[in-house]
């Protein structure tokens, strides 16, 4: 019998309230349910999360890396897209 | 018996349960089919093991005589260490080692949780931090029940073959003797009888979804809470004593 490999996810990790999920790596898996457990044991043992999500890498769309001149390099010279143009009066603590 | 000796005796037969099924499941480590269970079951081992510690620790304060929890776990024979027979069966293959820890997380659930509101505070204490692990262990070992039950013709079979042989060896865990009559009347402890209900329950609602079918009651195994084992737990605990019997004190 030959040997299948489980198919791969993606683990995300809400380390606590209010933070937005991050990505934190991939485990192997071989269904839903399954995945999140592994994603338990193999990424949450030193309470790195509250929450965690799971999705099969093959259902994530991505950018194609021979596309980075046209998707990305456009944005590199166009500083005045960051706000370091305006001066912050003095009374002003938090913006 | 005295509620001191009786609290003693049963604070051992819990951290026994927890040690000797650490070990089984400590001789897999490396051996695991795939690198995700590979975690999951060194998690495991080391929950259990964690557990062990703390109740030895306690039963060392019980018994007042300065034996640490080193000296319960290394420094015992067979006859003293009082688990229950089916945490000593050898693991054989995933589907018996799986098996065995979900009979047996599938009861210790019901058991900690009755822990956790029984009149010892210390044994409260210890139940109330082991009752999260088990459930987590539980849900994880349901799941690959289901999963290799509901599986493949072969998954099936063998993992039949394997709750068919395992099933012997539950009667003992809610066959109450004397301690267990103790434990429930002085200290508000478990309640063997309706655990038995609420594991019944459990086990065949995870059985069925496995599309597996329940064994019958028929003849059951017991003796391990006495200290009458099955010869699987020689071999264990020379593997597992050996250095502390050979080289008693040592540290690194």
């Amino acid at each position: 019998m030959s040997k299948q490999e489980w198919p791969l996810y993606e683990v995300f990790i809400r380390s606590k309230a209010g933070l937005s999920h991050r990505h934190a790596g991939s485990v192997h898996a071989p269904d839903d349910q399954m995945a999140l457990d592994n994603a338990r044991d193999t990424y949450t043992r030193r309470s790195e999360g509250v929450s965690l999500w799971v999705v099969r890498s093959d259902q994530i769309i991505a950018s194609d890396p021979a596309e980075n001149s046209a998707f990305f390099e456009p944005a590199e010279d166009k500083i005045y897209r960051h706000p370091t143009f305006y001066d912050i009066p003095d009374g002003v603590e938090n913006l | 018996m005295s509620n001191d000796a009786a609290v003693l005796a049963y604070t051992l037969r819990l951290a026994d349960n927890a040690l000797i099924l650490a070990q089984c499941m400590v001789e897999l480590v490396t051996a695991e089919p795939e690198l995700e269970e590979e975690l999951a079951n060194a998690n495991f081992a080391l929950d259990y093991i964690g557990q062990a510690r703390m109740l030895y620790t306690y039963a060392g304060e019980l018994e007042g005589k300065g034996r640490s929890e080193d000296d319960f776990a290394f420094m015992r024979d067979e006859h003293e260490f009082a688990n229950l027979l089916l945490l000593e069966q050898p693991n054989g293959h995933f589907g018996d080692a799986l098996v065995r820890q979900f009979l047996f997380d599938a009861f210790y659930v019901h058991l900690l949780d009755a822990i956790t509101r029984c009149s010892d505070e210390r044994l409260r204490e210890i139940a109330a931090r082991a009752v999260k692990e088990v459930r987590y262990h539980l849900r994880h070992c349901s799941q690959w029940l289901v999963r290799l039950g509901d599986g493949t013709e072969l998954s099936h079979n063998r993992v039949q073959t394997s709750l068919d042989y395992a099933w012997r060896y539950t009667g003992e865990m809610f066959a109450g003797d004397e301690i267990d009559q103790a434990i429930n009347a002085d200290i508000d402890g478990p309640d063997l009888e309706a655990i038995h209900g609420l594991w019944r329950k459990d086990v065949e609602s995870v059985v069925a979804e496995a599309t597996l079918s329940l064994p019958d009651d028929s003849w059951m195994a017991s003796g391990g809470k006495q200290g009458r084992h099955t010869e699987q737990l020689g071999f264990l605990l020379a593997e597992m004593q050996y250095l502390q019997r050979s080289f008693p004190g040592a540290t690194w």
